[in-house]
């Protein structure tokens, strides 16, 4: 529970006194890069290949002849809308951002550069954590809507080119039975994801203490929790939001 | 003038400073000394802010800093200037950006009058040719310069620094030395030292302080440091075997 209590209380710091708004506006570029832009690589791929498995593995499991091809495809895109591109991807973030945020923070307290901001009168935690925070809340929509169609053209790469569904019956399976309203529950789970895996990670970073091992804890600390908060978010969203 | 009256601390029920009271002067570069483990730097966190003393009072000039509004702490604060043990630099900034981050963080200089400061304090610390270079790219006593060139860069009335000659070689050590006391003379700031250096002692010590086991044993200028009768000093200074064999 003191624990709880510890993170809120951070969470509390984040919006105290801060600073200059350029230097927010600056930073929030800076971490957009980081944690935005520097994902895009790992992101494409899981996504590709976990659309082509989708695709395949849904194929192979519908053999009745009374359900048509194109159901394929339209698992394949709900399966991405809904679960596939929001939470895997988002699992995947909370491996390479989470680690990253982690260590980098870790890092930067125990060689006192943190001390050092905080000497000169400036909210490390502000300075520090929240650009972070924005960044991943507005990055990692934009990585999952990015994830979920590489998701979907992964599914009809891989059913074309293996021949267990032809371009057009995909096509027509991705515009069946279309809802709109899971695009915006897919772009909804990201945002409160991003939160949690940079605010879980940037606490884990920003209270180690000792040395090189207590950064690699605090590292493995972010992922560990970030997953397990992700799943339990993914569930409390789908319950309230479907 | 910084005064610390009464300051104690304790971790877990252990007493690491068991009320500490002494004054720094202005324009002196002041040294508090002692082995390993017996709150130096515990003490000098106490008295910039990072570790709140259970009792005890810090003044700056007359203002309590642990009795005072977040303000006033805040103003005292940049009127610090802190040299980590190790250098505490920015890794993802150059050593250029390092220096000029207090200016860019805390004050509303334009671009040419933070140019200018900075390459002033670089080349006040011998470090102009430096300025593009990565911080993992220069050697450990260019990281204590570059540390104590963003530590002056807001003309700091108060220069704190934690074992400045820790990892040095014996040159670079005294090269870092003979920099702080010029500073502290040529803007006449209040200098804090934490070392267990007996060069820096012998060298720039002005006013000395001896810390035991969170106790101040002794306290003087640097000429009688030497004639003293506590034991325990006396073991701490004649621990080297050359100035064993001095003061025999």
């Amino acid at each position: 529970m003191s624990v709880i209590g510890k993170y809120f209380i951070f969470l509390g710091s984040l919006f105290g006194k801060g600073e200059k708004l350029s230097v927010y506006w600056r930073r929030f570029l800076e971490e957009c890069v980081g944690i935005g832009v520097s994902s895009i690589f790992i992101v494409a791929i899981v996504s590709t290949f976990i659309g082509a498995v989708s695709c395949i593995q849904t194929a192979y499991n519908l053999v009745s002849p009374i359900i048509p091809v194109s159901t394929v495809a339209l698992i394949v895109r709900d399966m991405q809308l809904l679960e596939l591109a929001p939470t895997i991807t988002c699992i995947v973030l909370a491996g390479k951002v989470g680690s990253n945020i982690a260590s980098e923070l870790g890092t930067m307290r125990i060689t006192e550069q943190i001390d050092a901001l905080e000497v000169m009168g400036i909210n490390s935690s502000s300075y520090l954590v929240l650009p972070k925070v924005m960044a991943a809340m507005f990055t990692f929509p934009m990585l999952v809507i990015f994830a979920a169609f590489l998701g979907i053209f992964g599914g009809y790469l891989a059913g074309t080119l293996t021949g267990v569904i032809t371009e057009k019956d995909y096509l027509a399976g991705i515009r069946d039975s279309f809802v709109p309203y899971n695009l915006f529950f897919m772009c909804v789970k990201p945002f409160v994801f991003g939160f949690l895996i940079a605010t879980i990670s940037s606490y884990q970073g920003f209270f180690t203490s000792g040395g090189a091992l207590e950064v690699g804890k605090s590292s493995t600390g972010a992922v560990t929790n970030s997953c397990i908060s992700i799943l339990i978010a993914d569930y409390l969203l789908a319950q309230l939001l479907l | 003038m910084i005064e610390i009256n009464d300051i104690q601390k304790a971790f877990n029920g252990k007493e690491v400073l068991k009320g500490i009271t002494s004054k720094f002067e202005k324009g002196e570069t002041n040294l508090i000394i002692g082995g390993s483990g017996t709150g130096k730097s515990v003490l000098l966190k106490c008295m910039i802010g990072l570790v709140k003393p259970d009792s005890g009072s810090v003044l700056y000039n007359g203002r309590d800093f642990y009795n005072s509004d977040k303000d006033v702490q805040q103003s005292i604060r940049r009127e610090m200037g802190v040299l980590f043990q190790g250098g505490a630099l920015f890794d993802s900034k150059t050593v250029e950006e390092n220096v000029r981050f207090p200016l860019d963080m805390l004050t509303d200089q334009s671009t040419s009058e933070k140019q200018d400061r900075v390459a002033f304090c670089l080349q006040r610390v011998g470090l102009e040719a430096a300025a593009k270079r990565m911080p993992s790219e220069i050697s450990g006593g260019m990281k204590k310069r570059v540390g104590i060139a963003r530590a002056i860069v807001m003309n700091p009335m108060y220069l704190f620094c934690d074992e400045p000659n820790s990892g040095l070689d014996p040159l670079t050590s005294v090269k870092i030395d003979e920099l702080i006391k010029e500073i502290t003379e040529e803007y006449q700031i209040t200098t804090i030292i934490i070392t267990h250096d007996m060069n820096s002692v012998l060298e720039i010590g002005q006013n000395i302080i001896f810390l035991y086991q969170g106790d101040k044993l002794w306290e003087g200028k640097k000429d009688d440091i030497t004639k003293t009768t506590v034991a325990e000093l006396k073991e701490f200074l004649f621990s080297n075997k050359l100035l064993r064999e001095m003061e025999g």
